[in-house]
C-alpha cells in the first residue's frame, strides 16, 4: 500500500515528516540516550556520588569471570524456558478455547481475566502471602499435592514458584492475545476442513496452529523480553534467594548498582541484558518474518 | 479492519449438512483437553483470590492460627482502615496522576509518529519506524541506572515526573507499532478523496486516520494505563518521599510495614485493585478488546 502508486494526488496532503519529531526526540532522550550512556557507563567506575571515572576494560573481563554473575544468566536462561515452556501451550489451548463464543467460555474467560487487574507488586505480595510456610494457604493445600509448605526454602522450589506466579500473572494477557488471534481466522477455513472430514485434532494442528504463526511469535517475543527482565516478583518474594538461588540478572544488577553502589558495573551487567534480550527477539522475529509487519488489508 | 467471515458459509450440497451438523455439536463443547485446562486454571486463579479477600477480613489471630481456606468467623474491616490511616489515598491519588499523565503523552506523541510512519515515503520515517520497532525490546532495567543519572541532573529526582516521562517513553514503541498497524488499515482512497477536496495533512489526520484508529487508540491508552499503574522500578529508584509514593511502591513497604499483619497487607493489596476493577466493571469490553489488540492481527 505505501508501495509507489502514482496518482496525480500521490503526493498531496502527505504530512511533513517534523510531524514525527517531537515524538522520537522524546524517545531518544528517555530511552535511546540513557541505553548509550549504560553502554559508556559500563567502562566506568561510579559510585552514584562522586563523578564516574574510566575503569576501561574491567567491569567486562569482571565480567565474564564472575561466577555470580554466570550463575544469574543461567537462572535468566533457566526462568525464561521454564516460563515460556509453561505458559505458551496453556495460553495457546485456553485461547483456542475461549475464542469460541458460547456464554459459558464468556463467562469464564471473565474470570480468568481478573489476575490482570492486579500489580506485579500486589501479585507477588499475594502469593508471598499465601506461601508463608506458618501462615499461609500453602500449609494447609500442600501436602495434598505432596508440596512441602516450605517451598519458597528450596532453591528449585522458589525458581519454580517465581515462575509459576509470573504464568499467574501473565496467562490472562497471553490468552486475550491467542483468542483475539483465532477470531481473526478466517471461518471459511474451518467450514472447508469440516467438509473434507477432518476432526478437531487435525483442524487444529493444520489449521489453527499455522494460522496463529504471528501470534505466536508476538506472544513469545513478549514472553521471553517479559521473564528476562523478571524484576518486581523476584525482589519481593525471595529477594534473590534462597542464597542467591532465584538472583536472576536483573535482580543482580539491582543489587550491585542500588544496594552496593557500584554503578559502572551494574552499568555493563544491564547492557549484557538488553544484548541478549535485542538478540533473541531479533532471531524470533527473523525466524518467523514477523518483522514484515504486513497489514491484513494488504493486496487487497 | 477485520472482516467477518463467519456469516459467509459457502453453499452446500444436503450430502454435507448432516456431517456439519456432527462436526458442529461437537464444537458446541469443544476441544475436551482445552475445557479441562481451563477448569484446572479457574481453579487456581479461583483459590487465591478467595483467600485474598476472605483473609483480608479476619481478625490477626484468625488469619495467623485458623484454617486460611474457612471463611472468616467474625468478619471485620479494621484491616482496611488500618490501610487506609498509612497514606493510601495520597498514593491512590499519586497513582492516578501517573497513568494520566503518561496516556496523555503518548497518545499526543505517538500518533503523529506513527501517521508519518503510514503516510511518508522518506528513508528518515522509515529509519524512525525501524527504532522504535527494536525499542520493543529494550528492558526498562537497561536503562535504569543511566536514568537515575539523567533524571538528577533534570532536577527531577523524587518528583512524579521522573516516574511519568520514562514509563512514557517505554510506553512508546508498543504504542507506534499497535498505531501504524491500524492506521494502515484506513484506505489510500480515502486519503486521495480527501486531498481532492483540498484538505490539509492535518485536516486527514482528525478527521480521517484518528476516527478510524480509534480500536487502536484505545488500546494503547489502556495498555499505556496498565504499564504506568503498574510501575514497580521507575518508582523505586527514581522516587523516596511519601509525598511520591505510588501505589506499587506502597504496597511494598506496607509488606514491611505491617509484617506478619498479614490481613493489613491482603487489605492493602485488595483496595490496590478496587480502582481498576471499577474500571473493568464499567468498561469490560474496552478493557478486553484493548489487551487483545496488543497482539496486532
Amino acid at each position: 500500500m505505501r508501495g509507489g502508486r502514482k496518482t496525480a494526488v500521490g503526493n498531496v496532503g502527505r504530512p511533513p515528516v517534523s510531524w514525527a519529531l517531537p515524538g522520537i526526540l522524546f524517545f531518544a532522550v528517555f530511552a535511546i540516550v540513557p541505553l548509550a550512556i549504560a553502554v559508556y557507563l559500563s567502562f566506568c567506575k561510579w559510585d552514584g556520588l562522586n563523578s564516574p571515572t574510566s575503569a576501561g576494560l574491567d567491569n567486562w573481563t569482571r565480567l565474564f569471570k564472575d561466577p555470580e554473575v554466570r550463575q544469574a544468566a543461567w537462572l535468566s536462561l533457566l526462568l525464561t524456558t521454564i516460563s515460556w515452556a509453561f505458559q505458551t501451550p496453556v495460553a495457546l489451548l485456553l485461547g483456542v478455547w475461549a475464542a469460541g463464543r458460547q456464554r459459558s467460555r464468556a463467562v469464564l474467560s471473565a474470570v480468568f481475566f481478573v489476575p490482570l487487574l492486579l500489580s506485579t507488586t500486589a501479585i507477588a505480595m499475594l502469593f508471598h502471602a499465601l506461601l508463608d510456610p506458618n501462615f499461609g494457604v500453602i500449609k494447609e493445600i500442600g501436602p495434598w499435592f505432596g508440596i512441602d509448605p516450605n517451598v519458597m526454602g528450596s532453591s528449585t522450589g522458589a525458581l519454580l514458584t517465581v515462575a509459576f506466579v509470573g504464568g499467574w500473572q501473565f496467562m490472562p494477557f497471553h490468552t486475550l492475545i491467542y483468542q483475539g488471534g483465532t477470531r481473526q481466522i478466517p471461518q471459511v477455513l474451518y467450514q472447508a476442513a469440516e467438509m473434507d472430514g477432518a476432526g478437531m485434532f487435525r483442524q487444529f494442528f493444520h489449521i489453527t496452529l499455522p494460522q496463529l504463526r504471528n501470534t505466536i511469535t508476538t506472544s513469545s517475543v513478549l514472553m521471553i523480553v517479559g521473564s528476562l527482565t523478571y524484576f518486581d516478583t523476584v525482589l519481593i518474594m525471595t529477594k534473590g534467594g534462597p542464597g542467591t538461588d532465584t538472583t536472576v540478572l536483573p535482580y543482580l544488577m539491582y543489587r550491585t548498582g542500588f544496594q552496593t553502589y557500584d554503578l559502572g558495573y551494574a552499568a555493563a551487567i544491564a547492557t549484557a541484558l538488553v544484548v541478549v534480550a535485542t538478540a533473541l527477539s531479533l532471531v524470533l522475529v527473523r525466524f518467523s518474518g514477523f518483522g514484515n509487519m504486513r497489514s491484513t488489508r494488504e493486496g487487497m | 479492519m477485520s472482516v467477518d467471515t463467519r456469516h459467509t458459509a459457502p453453499t452446500v450440497s444436503p450430502a454435507f449438512r448432516t456431517r456439519l451438523a456432527t462436526a458442529r455439536r461437537r464444537k458446541r463443547w469443544g476441544n475436551p483437553l482445552a475445557g479441562l485446562g481451563s477448569l484446572v486454571w479457574l481453579v487456581l486463579v479461583v483459590v487465591p483470590l478467595y483467600t485474598l479477600i476472605s483473609s483480608s477480613l479476619m481478625h490477626q489471630d484468625e488469619a495467623l492460627n485458623g484454617d486460611p481456606l474457612a471463611f472468616p468467623t467474625n468478619p471485620t474491616l479494621d484491616n482496611y482502615k488500618t490501610v487506609l490511616d498509612s497514606g493510601f489515598s495520597t498514593m491512590l491519588g499519586n497513582t492516578v496522576i501517573v497513568a494520566a499523565s503518561t496516556v496523555a503523552i503518548v497518545l499526543v506523541l505517538a500518533v503523529p509518529v506513527a501517521y508519518v510512519a503510514v503516510r511518508t515515503r522518506s528513508r528518515l520515517s522509515s529509519l524512525a519506524f525501524r527504532t522504535f520497532l527494536l525499542g520493543v525490546a529494550i528492558p526498562a532495567q537497561a536503562v535504569i541506572v543511566p536514568l537515575y543519572l539523567l533524571i538528577g541532573k533534570m532536577g527531577l529526582y523524587d518528583s512524579l515526573p521522573a516516574i511519568i516521562l520514562p514509563t512514557a517513553a517505554f510506553a512508546m514503541p508498543v504504542a507506534v507499532l499497535i498505531l501504524s498497524g491500524t492506521m494502515r488499515d484506513v484506505s489510500e482512497e480515502m486519503y486521495e478523496a480527501m486531498a481532492l477536496d483540498g484538505a490539509t495533512p492535518l485536516r486527514m489526520l482528525w478527521q480521517l486516520a484518528v476516527p478510524m484508529s480509534k480500536g487502536g487508540i484505545s488500546t494503547v491508552a489502556i495498555y499505556t494505563a496498565l504499564q504506568a499503574w503498574n510501575g514497580f522500578l521507575f518508582p523505586l529508584i527514581l522516587t523516596q518521599s511519601e509525598e511520591n509514593r505510588v501505589l506499587t511502591l506502597g504496597l511494598f513497604n506496607f509488606q514491611t510495614q505491617f509484617g506478619v499483619n498479614i490481613p493489613a497487607v491482603l487489605a492493602a493489596i485488595v483496595l490496590s485493585v478496587v480502582p481498576i476493577f471499577a474500571v473493568y466493571l464499567v468498561a469490560r469490553k474496552a478493557l478486553i478488546n484493548g489487551l487483545m489488540g496488543v497482539g496486532g492481527k
